[in-house]
């Protein structure tokens, strides 16, 4: 009789970047979709951000960053997920990239990345679509 | 490893995916449970309440640093509302909490309140088995609570503080009305704010009719008065004068009144015990009935055209199911 598992997703804003609107936009847009959002706020190291994943059991990380550092924090939190032996956390990216720059960082495993003007709902069913809860037997 | 040994050693990782699996209500934690049961006791557990915005999330983490300081280990359980029109909830409290993500001795879980009202979460007593089991020395549990009947926060812990801040007005009322009751301690945060004096004054003069009453009534003679403590937690200000009241309040229970902690130990253990009855009373139930072919919405359908009250069906089923076994 247990019920279907909520998604839990952790937004979170590496590094020294303090646009925050989109985060913030971001953590509404997700629970009004019905997911369980921790929003930690701005300045994360990448350390902080795996540390939260892990003690709040998420089953996504939603990175945004506009500030443009995006290629020193993304590939260690990447990193420092497998070191933990977490990296079966789903992780996409929002905010400013260059075009360039996407191809890499869906190399290091960043599933997904949403620029400005990407709309809410298909970041929702995009989310929907991609990431399951943990199982439930998988203890 | 199993997980129980995963969690007595203390792994993050099975702790808090254990959580999960209690908030979700997974079957399978039930005996995970049991088996972590008798290593707890050691825990002290602290709540937190008061309305949104009062600081508790940065007392919170002024007592981590306090605690930490002493070298005690810290879990901290932070609840926020869920939205009751998508299901889906914000928790933001970790924003106040970001110099500890790295302590490895603090652990921090957000949770949702999925609809269940009294300001903590249905899983919130197991979840403290389980920090308690994994050696926490502290256990601090933030809700919100505005005095609509947010007490089952004093159900769970050893300490209770009752935060507020200046200038509210009515907010005092509300406290009166709802959550007086629970609190060992007063928190006047925000005393950096206009009308702190005044509403310290307001509090001592309520807590002072509420000792009149317990001395007329007989009740508590030498019983515990709860303080009043000014803080300005965004600065660290009177949070070790705070930290030093929940210690009174530890000694006056451990040492001058265990009566009072075997009251509170009573309560808790008794919830736990009602609250897991009930749970796998309803299930165990709604098996044997599935198991006849009378599905649940089928039976809330009848209810529904007033085929079958909702009283008699109770208790037939009760009746019927466990005539046996009685
Ligand atoms: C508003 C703004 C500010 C505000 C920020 C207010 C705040 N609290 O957020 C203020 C004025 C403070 C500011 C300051 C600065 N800014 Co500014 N700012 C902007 C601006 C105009 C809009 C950003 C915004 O809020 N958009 C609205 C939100 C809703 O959109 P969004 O964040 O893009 O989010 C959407 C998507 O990106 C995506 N998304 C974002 N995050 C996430 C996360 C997840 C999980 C998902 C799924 C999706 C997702 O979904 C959202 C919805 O579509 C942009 C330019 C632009 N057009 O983007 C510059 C911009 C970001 N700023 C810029 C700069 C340089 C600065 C400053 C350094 C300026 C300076 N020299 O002082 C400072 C630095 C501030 C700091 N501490 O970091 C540059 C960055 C350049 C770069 N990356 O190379 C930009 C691009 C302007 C430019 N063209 O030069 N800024
Ligand atoms: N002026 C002032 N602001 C404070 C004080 N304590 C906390 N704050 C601020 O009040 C806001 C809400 O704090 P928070 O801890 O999140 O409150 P909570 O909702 O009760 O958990 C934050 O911006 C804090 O920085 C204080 O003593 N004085
Ligand atoms: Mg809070």
């Amino acid at each position: 009789m247990s019920q279907e598992r909520r998604l839990r997703i952790l937004v979170a804003k590496p590094g020294l970047d303090g646009h925050d609107r989109g985060a913030r936009v971001i953590a509404r847009a997700l629970r009004d979709a019905g997911f369980e959002v921790i929003y930690t706020g701005c300045h994360q190291t990448p350390e902080q951000i795996v540390q939260t994943a892990i003690q709040e059991d998420v089953d996504l990380i939603g990175l945004s960053i506009l500030s443009g550092a995006h290629n020193y924090s993304f590939p260690r939190i990447m990193e420092l997920l497998k070191e933990n032996g977490a990296d079966d956390i789903t992780v996409i990216g929002g905010g400013i990239f260059p075009l360039e720059d996407i191809p890499r960082l869906k190399e290091i495993g960043i599933k997904e990345i949403f620029t400005p003007g990407s709309k809410l709902e298909d970041i929702v069913k995009w989310i929907r679509e991609n990431v399951k809860p943990r199982k439930m037997d998988a203890a | 490893m199993s997980v129980v040994e995963q969690v007595l050693k203390g792994d993050v990782r099975a702790v808090a995916r254990l959580l999960r699996d209690i908030d979700d209500q997974v079957p399978s934690t039930r005996s995970i449970l049991q088996q972590l049961y008798p290593h707890t006791g050691n825990a002290y557990v602290i709540g937190i309440t008061g309305p949104p915005g009062a600081g508790k999330s940065t007392l919170v983490d002024q007592m981590t640093a306090y605690y930490r300081k002493q070298g005690k280990t810290v879990a901290i359980l932070a609840v926020d509302p869920t939205s009751p029109f998508s299901g889906g909830a914000i928790l933001g409290d970790r924003i106040r909490m970001q110099r500890h993500f790295l302590d490895k001795d603090v652990f921090i879980r957000s949770l949702a309140t999925r609809g269940h009202f009294g300001g903590i979460t249905k899983s919130t007593h197991d979840m403290i088995t389980v920090l308690d089991a994994m050696g926490k020395d502290i256990i601090m549990i933030e809700t919100v609570g505005v005095g609509q009947g947010e007490v089952e926060i004093a159900e769970c812990a050893h300490t209770t503080l009752v935060v507020t801040v200046p200038g509210l007005g009515d907010d005092i009322q509300a406290i009166k009305a709802g959550i007086m009751e629970i609190g060992n301690i007063f928190v006047v945060n925000k005393a950096d704010r206009e009308g702190a004096k005044k509403t310290v004054q307001e509090l001592r003069n309520l807590l002072e009719m509420g000792k009149k009453f317990r001395m007329e009534t007989g009740a508590g003679k030498n019983g515990w008065d709860p303080p009043v403590v000014e803080t300005q937690a965004h600065k660290g200000i009177g949070v070790d004068t705070l930290c030093g009241e929940i210690e009174k309040h530890r000694e006056y229970l451990t040492a001058q009144a265990p009566e009072e902690l075997e009251q509170i130990m009573l309560k808790r253990a008794l919830h736990q015990f009602s609250a897991t009855l009930k749970d796998e009373l309803f299930k165990e139930v709604i098996k044997r009935m599935e198991g006849k072919g009378l599905k649940l919405e089928d039976v809330a359908k009848k209810i529904m055209a007033k085929e079958i009250d909702p009283y008699s069906l109770s208790r037939t089923l009760i009746k019927e199911e466990f005539k046996e076994d009685a």
